[in-house]
């Protein structure tokens, strides 16, 4: 039985999480099929088809998929499902938006946010904000599985030639309706997926004051981050928010400043590989898990740690 | 119109939670436990409803062991005007959830069900979608805003890459986001009141459905410790440090 996953689109090309996706199903089952539900979405199941990883690409072009609509996706998705023993797609707000609609309509218990497959029916997920994790097995005949994108490495892009089957589409609901989305379009490196994150929280005052982590993160070509609390103060839009119920990330290096370090918080940036914290409250729990801790004011550090960076001659990009 | 809101019964969200020795879970036994986070969103945003003049009943419920009836009443007390509990014990599964519900649904007959988009315990995210499929009603997750239209709800989502806004027809499910309201306290003499107020208790059971696991949970083990790290004296020293020693810039 193959691995059906999911792909997440923009009826142009393929979202990078997709990647992850394909590789944490690839160590499920190598037999992998992937999904496009879309609208003139050729380039998508093109690119999709190249991806090594992928034996079979399904692709339905319909109207009805413009827009990602869960309702409209789930039908299309069912009507395939019992040819496969797995359904899998990212743990994003994608993935965590449809799977379960679609878990629910085959009677399956989905197992949410796997950072690591055991084997095909085993998998270990984060629970309590990621101060546990649970090794679960899964009883259900088909699996319904969405994976955190960050714990697993991106499948390779090219090299494949996979065949595109066209599928049929399945039953159009008019329960719900796409009126518009407000994509935060920037030049920067994708918070998800960013090798440095720099994050500001509550100690930053406001969203004017931002500018100084603006300037620290063109310098180190980073993504910008932000803690609830900032987010909450209106200094800066919902798509940087990173923590338990926001994004997680997992950057070799992650600077959080003036942020105190909720564990909300930090279950969405723990994992990183080297974590540094400016923060003027020495008693800041943040310090605890920071390998490097700085306790400043930050509108003193910001700006100097911005000179000393322009002093270097080199910086990693 | 009628609102049924689902409210979770959690560790409370302060608490750092510490893992059984045997690995069999963590440890809930004399621990503070509150409601869901974003569960209050869900109860403010009906009861807010209702005091614009557009809904005439809240209804609160929540499926768990006997001390879930704490949890209701705290819904009760911030403006919820009945109670039911759905008395379960051990572990239930987000798709056990959503088949009570789903009886709840049947019998209640709400125009709209209001819950947390994710309970902070087990993070799974499902119960609003699966609720969402089981009853063929169109969901809206992740809601940070909700207008009110004739036939239908026009809900802001927040997503990955900003903001969506699509439009539901009623009866539909919306799942709460936490930057949907400011969830209010509830006064004292509101406490008083909720004490008087009606909570019915049925059985799982009682609804005729199996609320058997069916993903067995094998161990539970706390994450690997962070070793402990430095604090460095200056800004020039952090620099040198995040370019010789963690080679990171």
């Amino acid at each position: 039985m193959s691995v059906l996953i999911i792909t997440e689109h923009n009826n142009k090309e393929y979202k990078p999480f997709t990647l992850n996706a394909i590789s944490a199903a690839s160590q499920i089952n190598e037999e992998v099929h992937a999904l496009v539900l879309g609208s003139n979405s050729d380039s998508v199941a093109k690119s999709i088809s190249e991806i090594p990883n992928v034996k079979k690409v399904i692709h339905v072009n319909n109207p009805i998929y413009e827009n990602y609509l869960a309702e409209n996706y789930t039908s299309a998705i069912i009507k395939l499902a019992e040819g496969y023993s797995h359904i899998i797609c990212s743990a994003n707000t994608f993935g965590k938006n449809l799977m379960p609609r679609i878990a629910a309509l085959l009677d399956v218990s989905q197992v949410s946010d796997i950072t690591k497959v055991v084997s095909k029916d085993t998998y270990v997920r984060p629970i309590y904000a990621g101060n546990a994790f649970a090794t679960v097995k899964s009883t259900d005949k088909i699996k319904c599985v969405t994976i955190r994108p960050t714990s697993f490495d991106p499948a390779p892009t090219s090299g494949g030639s996979a065949e595109i089957q066209n599928g049929n589409p399945g039953d159009t609901s008019n329960l719900s309706k796409f009126i518009k989305k407000e994509e935060i379009k920037s030049d920067r490196p994708e918070l998800g997926t960013a090798r440095v994150v720099i994050s500001g929280g509550r100690g930053m005052q406001s969203g004017e004051n931002f500018k100084l982590i603006t300037a620290v993160a063109d310098k180190l070509n980073a993504a910008i981050g932000a803690s609830r609390a900032a987010v909450d103060a209106g200094y800066i839009t919902n798509d940087h928010q990173v923590g338990q119920t926001g994004k997680v990330v997992v950057p070799d290096l992650y600077i959080a400043v003036g942020i105190s370090g909720a564990i909300q918080h930090l279950a969405g940036m723990k994992e990183s590989k080297v974590i540094v914290a400016i923060n003027k409250d020495g008693e800041a729990p943040i310090f605890s898990i920071a390998d490097y801790g700085l306790e400043a004011d930050l509108f003193d550090a910001l700006p100097k740690f911005l000179e000393e960076l322009n002093k270097l001659n080199t910086i990693q990009k | 119109m009628k609102i049924l809101v689902a409210v979770k019964r959690v560790i409370d969200y302060n608490v750092q939670i510490r893992v059984k020795e045997d690995g069999s879970g963590v440890v809930t036994d004399n621990v503070k436990m509150s409601t869901n986070p974003p569960d209050d969103n869900a109860i403010e945003e009906a009861v807010k409803i209702k005091e614009a003049g557009k809904a005439s009943e809240v209804v609160a419920v929540s499926v768990g062991e006997e001390k879930a009836q704490e949890t209701v009443r705290k819904a009760l007390a911030v403006g919820a005007d009945r109670g039911i509990l759905v008395k379960a014990d051990g572990v239930i599964e987000p798709l056990a959830v959503s088949k009570i519900l789903q009886k709840v649904v049947e019998k209640e007959k709400p125009d709209l069900v209001f819950m947390g988009k994710q309970a902070i315990d087990d993070d799974c995210n499902q119960t609003g979608q699966m609720l969402a499929a089981l009853l063929n009603w169109p969901q809206a997750t992740f809601a940070s805003k909700i207008e009110v239209k004739d036939k239908s709800l026009e809900v802001t989502r927040e997503i990955d890459e900003g903001l969506e806004t699509i439009e539901v027809n009623v009866p539909a499910i919306v799942t709460c986001d936490l930057r949907l309201n400011e969830p209010r306290y509830a006064s004292l003499p509101n406490i008083m009141k909720a004490k008087k107020k009606p909570i019915e208790q049925i059985t799982a059971s009682d609804l005729g459905v199996d609320t058997k696991p069916r993903v067995e949970q094998i161990k539970v083990e706390e994450p690997p410790k962070r070793k402990a790290g430095i604090k460095v004296a200056s800004v020039e020293e952090l620099v040198q440090k995040l370019k010789n020693e963690a080679k990171v810039i």
